[in-house]
């Protein structure tokens, strides 16, 4: 039995697309918007999720008319959000700005997009929120960016991708995280990657299928950057989301994580309590994929491996393949995790989501 | 320090269970000991142009470790020399007192994924032979490992063929990185040779394959590079799942070591999610990716990872399943885990038995 | 509880340590530029020889890239996985709430005192004209 969400759900991982590149256009400073047209530039669609594999869209969510999944306000009204009774979705637009190797290009591209996303889905649609999307390529630039939109309360988190040029956690990208705590917006790090480097530590795989379970990994490398680099020390209000992360790897992982803090302290003596504990105080991750056992007790010794209800934000992952029909709660959690996914959790993340939107 | 500092070992080996160890590191006294297996050129150009690894240092690791050799303090042999080069010192401090009956030789820094790959070809050569030599001759409790030079498989297959029917080495040696995923079919003249002989194929981490340790880049910290064998392994099991080697090689048994264990559920988990949706590009597999794993991988256990509460390891190793973790010391490394103290959970005689020895008799070749 | 006599002032120069038994128990004996500490020879973590280890300062940070170093000599780190601890007190840095290594006490006597007991002189021949390290056991 699929449990029944009680109203007002926070979905916290959503997809609505770019549908095309003249999509974005009207957005574009004028420079750009003319190198598009006479460079003849694609859509910013990268390999992380192809157009057509069965993951990328669940085949009941995929447009009759062949148009990009997500991409109208109607499909995501009612797919995403009049079945789950969501009353909040964050929208996290996974186009490929961050991909770009000029820094100038991608820092338009993201202010392009954002402007799209108020435009076209916010000022539209009152359940939405959505992600700032910035290229950490150029983490000026990107600053930024985060202070065009911050005086507007819908943004609540900055976008990032698991796998970038460099690892998160480096000084490099700390003014980004900076601005994050100043203004309550969370970091929200996505699946996906840049593809500036190999999207495995040991080289590029043959399958896609390869490349889309290797997300798991980036996303444990990047959450021991964070900690290790000392993000958290450094801003101890900053929430991070990793988003599309898959969870269940998370405590084996601490445990790793734990063991060689507790060897290796003097290399980074910032770290100043057990990584379990920085993850409970600064670190969340969405429900979809759960990536769980096939048996409901082991996914149970799961969540009580992390020693936490607080952790896990309920999402859908919308349009992605993740579940069928409304079935996006594995069977068998208990109610009062349930609602501490669906509700509270969320609330306790995204500072802004308790704000009153203009 | 010239006061007396080490304890004299008491421990009675005979009332300890008997133990195998997946995982002891040898290491040369002096270089030179390779010599006798290698020709000259390569004496000279060892000696003149060192043996370049896909990183930055002529004689040391890509990051510091955190103490010398990344061995224990207390591992130095009195007589001088390496920790690890002294095969007295090793039965004293390590094979006598723990009652190791079974220990599995797994040589590291010797010429594996070296820039010069006929170099490579030679070293591993004569790793082998000078295994034999120094090490399983003088203690039959000792096995060698086949070192491969991994990244030119077609030499590396020749040089498993041509121990197959030498019973002193009992799996192949391969390094977790790679320079491309394991799965790859640059490789497979490895794997292929490794089923034919009966041999498992052991897959240590470290290793330098040119990628950077993240898929983000390199890391700052010795501790992430640590940490990170785990993510590397994972990919490079996941790469041998999906690119179709256990489907192609069913006969053949892999063991990944020093990596880690408990991420082994969760991994296998989300292959299983991920290849229902997207199993139209790997039609060569006709089985879940689990039970490839489950039938035909194995792990050595240190680093034991170290959960509070530790009961919550019991579930790790019972969803990998307790005929399939290989007890291991890591000796003399300084990541060691003691057979004494490293599992304190409370176990079953017959999980006891599988986990510090029985698994061991059941994959290496003729144990 | 009883005093042990482990061994002549002297016998351990500044920095140096010494492995001792006192009722069958590996105590390490740290002479901290003339203060003497007693650790058990016995890491709580896996149980490695901390008498073997290498004792080192303390590094903290006030913040990521500001390191503050401290307590020059007076840590001692297991051999085998490098935990810290404090040779005064046994306290682990990682974690001091939940780890630490037993501490036993160890004063500097005068032979003369020893004489007259109660104290335990197991292999430690006493001259009244010198002084000893004792350890409460």
């Amino acid at each position: 039995m699929t449990p029944l969400l009680a109203p007002g759900a926070i979905d916290c991982d959503i997809h609505p697309a770019v549908p095309n590149l003249a999509a974005l256009l009207p957005y574009m400073d004028q420079p750009w918007r003319e190198q598009v047209v006479v460079r003849g530039i694609d859509d910013l669609a990268t390999i992380a999720y192809p157009a057509n594999s069965p993951l990328t869209c669940r085949a009941d969510w995929r447009p009759a008319d062949k148009s990009v999944p997500a991409s109208s306000l109607a499909q995501v009204r009612r797919d995403a959000l009049d079945p789950f009774g969501t009353s909040i979705a964050i929208a996290n637009c996974l186009y490929g700005v961050q991909a770009l190797f000029s820094e100038d290009m991608a820092a338009a591209y993201a202010t392009a997009v954002n402007r799209w996303m108020a435009a076209e889905w916010l000022d539209k649609e009152p359940r939405l929120r959505a992600s700032i999307i910035v290229a950490a390529q150029g983490p000026e630039l990107a600053v930024d960016e985060i202070e065009r939109w911050a005086h507007d309360k819908r943004f609540v988190q900055v976008l990032l991708l698991v796998s970038g040029a460099t690892p998160l956690g480096k000084r490099a990208l700390w003014p980004i995280y900076r601005a994050a705590e100043k203004y309550g917006l969370a970091i929200g790090i996505h699946a996906g990657s840049a593809y500036h480097n190999p999207p495995t530590s040991v080289g590029w795989p043959t399958y896609y299928t390869e490349d889309y379970v290797s997300q798991a990994q980036a996303f444990q490398s990047q959450l021991t950057s964070m900690i290790c680099e000392g993000v958290f020390n450094k801003f101890p209000n900053l929430k991070v989301v990793l988003l599309e992360s898959g969870f269940t790897w998370l405590p084996a992982h601490l445990w790793r994580l734990t063991k060689f803090w507790r060897g290796l302290r003097m290399e980074i003596p910032w770290v100043d309590r057990a990584p379990a504990d920085i993850v409970r105080s600064n670190v969340r991750l969405s429900l979809q994929p759960v990536d769980g056992p096939p048996d409901r007790d082991s996914l149970l010794r799961i969540f009580d491996h992390m020693q936490s209800d607080e952790l896990i934000l309920f999402s859908t992952d919308y349009p992605h393949w993740q579940f069928d029909g409304t079935a996006a709660i594995p069977d068998g959690l208990p109610a009062d995790l349930v609602r501490k996914m669906t509700h509270d959790n969320p609330r306790a993340t995204y500072a802004r989501l308790l704000e009153t939107v203009a | 320090m010239n006061v007396q500092a080490r304890q004299t070992p008491t421990t009675a080996a005979a009332s300890k269970l008997a133990i195998a160890d997946g995982d002891i590191h040898p290491t040369r006294k002096l270089a030179s000991e390779f010599d006798p297996w290698l020709e000259k050129r390569w004496r000279d150009d060892i000696a003149t142009f060192g043996t370049r690894q896909r990183q930055q240092w002529q004689n040391a690791p890509a990051y510091p470790k955190a103490q010398p050799n990344a061995s224990r303090r207390d591992a130095y042999p009195p007589e001088g020399g390496r920790q690890g080069s002294s095969l007295p010192f090793m039965q004293q401090q390590h094979l006598d007192p723990n009652n190791v009956a079974l220990g599995i030789l797994n040589p590291l820094g010797t010429g594996q994924g070296l820039q010069n790959i006929d170099m490579s070809i030679a070293l591993c050569h004569a790793t082998n032979e000078w295994q034999q030599e120094y090490w399983t001759k003088p203690d039959r409790r000792l096995r060698a490992s086949v070192v491969v030079p991994y990244e030119d498989p077609i030499a590396s297959a020749k040089e498993i063929r041509r121990y197959a029917d030498n019973a002193d080495f009992v799996q192949v040696f391969m390094l977790s990185r790679t320079s491309e995923p394991m799965g790859s079919r640059k490789y497979w003249p490895i794997y292929e040779a490794a089923a034919e002989v009966g041999m498992p194929v052991g897959v240590h981490a470290f290793g330098y394959g040119g990628n950077p340790m993240t898929p983000g880049g390199y890391p700052s910290y010795y501790t992430e590079e640590m940490v990170g064998h785990s993510q590397a392994q994972q990919s490079g099991l996941a790469s041998l799942v999906v690119e179709g080697v256990f489907a192609r090689f069913p006969s053949l048994k892999m063991i990944m070591i020093e990596a880690g264990f408990a991420w082994a559920p969760s991994l296998t988990w989300r292959l299983d999610n991920a290849w229902r949706r997207l199993k139209q590009e790997t039609p060569h597999l006709t089985r879940l990716p689990s039970e490839y794993i489950r039938d035909q991988v194995w792990w050595t256990t240190q680093p034991m990872e170290e959960p509070e509460p530790r009961a919550h390891l019991r579930d790790a190793i019972n969803w990998i399943g307790w005929d399939r973790l290989i007890f291991a010391t890591d000796y003399p490394h300084w990541d060691y885990d003691d057979p004494a103290t490293s599992l304190p959970l409370k176990i079953s005689e017959a999980e006891r038995q599988a986990f510090f020895i029985g698994n061991a008799r059941n994959v290496y070749r003729g144990v | 509880m009883s005093r042990h006599v482990v061994a002549a002032v002297g016998e351990i120069a500044p920095g140096d340590r010494k492995l001792v038994t006192v009722r069958g128990r590996p105590i390490a004996i740290f002479n901290l530029g003339g203060e003497y500490f007693g650790l058990l020879n016995r890491c709580p973590h896996q149980g490695g020889p901390m008498c073997e280890g290498k004792t080192t300062g303390l590094v903290q940070a006030s913040e990521p890239g500001k390191y503050l170093y401290s307590k020059a000599d007076e840590v001692i780190r297991c051999p085998w996985h490098n935990w810290e601890f404090d040779i005064r007190t046994g306290q682990s840095y990682c974690e001091p709430d939940r780890n630490s290594v037993r501490a036993y006490p160890v004063e500097v006597t005068a032979g003369a005192a020893l004489v007259e007991g109660p104290y335990v002189a197991e292999t430690i021949s006493v001259n009244v004209a010198e002084r000893y390290l004792v350890v409460d056991v």
